[in-house]
């Protein structure tokens, strides 16, 4: 509970003694194409071979011939968008950026770099990491529908060119009984996930106190907390959602 | 000029300093000297507000720094200049970044001044052409150099330096030390520097306060420090053999 009522404090922490708009307009900017564009290829890799390994094995488990190959497209449609593209990738998310954005934290803070910000007068904790909090909420998002489609194309590469399917039952499952909502579900969760996820990385990071070793312990913290707190966001909007 | 009276801070119960009083002068190199976890960087981060002190006030020129609210020490704190231990520059940037930096955050100058700004505290610290070089491709000595000019970018009353000769050869250790002395005389600034360095306590203390076990024991200045008559401090300065035959002499 106690850290717990540090982790608010923090959050309130951001949003006083803010720097000019300017300021934080070029910082987001650049931890944008930090978080973004350098996931992409990354994201990229996964989400294919997450959507090819859900055809593969969706075809594999639906055994009777009483069941239409379109529905293997319709699982995997379904699974892409309300798990795999927002939760999955929010834990790759956290390996990959919330590991970052702790160690970079770290870092700074036991190189004195967080003091010399603060000595200037400005509020370090703003500076640093509101910035790097709405860059995931923009930039999650984003990735979150680049990773559903490789995945559908995924998909849809492996079941058409190994003949699970035809193109055309492929794409007849993935329109049919579609549910729009589910999109709308979908990125309400990354934009969570994204918040959840940056927030506390930066929070393990920014209170490292020590040296090299407790960097490399904040950023396991940052990743197993933020695993955690993305696993339990994720039954709790499930059921507030759906 | 900065004032300090009555700090105390703890640790866990563990006193670190006890009721610490002193004034640093405008104009001259305030030292604070002492052997290692004497309190010395905890006194430092208490004047600058990186600590904030169990008891006691800072003054800057009369403004009470300790009890101001947040507006008013983030005004105090952009006339603070400081030099950190390990340089601290920013990993990200580049020299000239790491040198601009505290202009584009606190200043609206346009940006050829800034630059015009930046030549000129770096070629005051003796660097020129390095512009362009990142934190990680310069030597020690250098990137102390480039902590000095960051400091002193914004036109400080007041500059901090803690341990700024830690980890470098005597000779850039010298260097150093009369860059800060210059730096001090020609723009009138009150500098504080924390130091267990005699090279530099004999170089440039003009005014050196000693702490011992979290206690200030002596105050003076380098002409007086050999002959204080505080056995603390004589085992603190006359700790090798070139300064015992000193003393002896």
């Amino acid at each position: 509970m106690k850290e717990f009522g540090r982790y608010v404090l923090f959050l309130e922490s951001l949003v006083v003694r803010r720097e000019t708009f300017i300021t934080y307009y070029r910082l987001v900017m650049e931890e944008c194409v930090q978080i973004g564009v350098k996931s992409i290829s990354l994201f990229v890799l996964v989400s294919t071979f997450m959507g090819a390994v859900t055809t593969v094995q969706t075809a594999f488990n639906l055994v009777t011939p009483l069941v239409p190959r379109f529905v293997i497209s319709q699982v995997v449609r379904e699974m892409t968008v309300l798990e795999l593209a927002p939760t999955i990738m929010a834990i790759i998310f956290a390996g990959k950026i919330g590991s970052s954005m702790a160690g970079g934290l770290g870092t700074m803070r036991i190189t004195e770099q967080i003091d010399a910000l603060e000595v200037m007068g400005i509020n370090s904790s703003s500076y640093l990491v509101l910035p790097k909090i709405i860059a995931s909420m923009l930039m999650y998002p984003m990735l979150v529908i680049f990773a559903g489609v490789c995945s559908l194309l995924g998909g849809y590469l492996v079941g058409t060119l190994t003949g699970i399917m035809t193109p055309t039952e492929y794409i007849m499952g993935l329109r049919s009984v579609f549910n729009q909502y589910t999109i709308t579900f979908a990125l309400t969760k990354s934009i969570v996930f994204a918040f959840l996820i940056s927030s506390i990385s930066c929070f393990k990071g920014y209170f490292t106190h020590g040296g090299a070793l407790e960097v490399g312990i904040a950023s396991t913290e940052a990743v197993t907390s933020s695993v955690i707190a993305v696993l339990l966001a994720d039954y709790f909007l499930a059921n507030l959602l759906l | 000029m900065i004032k300090i009276k009555n700090i105390n801070k703890s640790f866990n119960g563990k006193i670190v300093l006890n009721k610490i009083n002193g004034e640093f002068d405008k104009g001259k190199t305030n030292l604070i000297i002492g052997s290692s976890g004497t309190g010395k960087s905890v006194l430092l981060k208490c004047i600058v507000g990186l600590l904030q002190p169990d008891d006691g006030n800072v003054f800057y020129d009369l403004r009470n720094f300790t009890e101001a609210d947040k507006e008013v020490k983030s005004e105090i704190r952009r006339e603070i200049g400081m030099l950190f231990q390990g340089s601290a520059l920013f990993d990200s940037k580049n020299v000239e970044q790491n040198v601009m930096f505290p202009l584009e955050i606190l200043t609206k100058m346009p940006q050829d001044e800034k630059l015009d700004r930046v030549n000129f505290c770096l070629k005051r610290v003796g660097l020129e052409n390095i512009n362009k070089k990142m934190a990680s491709e310069i030597s020690g000595g250098m990137k102390k150099r480039v902590g000095i000019a960051r400091a002193i970018v914004n036109n400080p009353n007041y500059l901090f330096c803690d341990e700024p000769n830690s980890g470098l050869d005597p000779q850039t250790s010298i260097l150093i030390d009369e860059l800060i002395l210059e730096i001090t005389h020609e723009f009138n600034i009150t500098t504080i520097v924390v130091t267990h360095d005699m090279n530099s306590v004999l170089g440039i203390g003009e005014k050196i306060m000693f702490l011992y076990k979290g206690e200030k024991l002596w105050e003076g200045s380098n002409d007086d420090i050999t002959h204080s008559g505080v056995k603390e401090l004589d085992d603190f300065v006359f700790i090798n053999k070139v300064m015992k035959s000193l003393k002896g002499k």
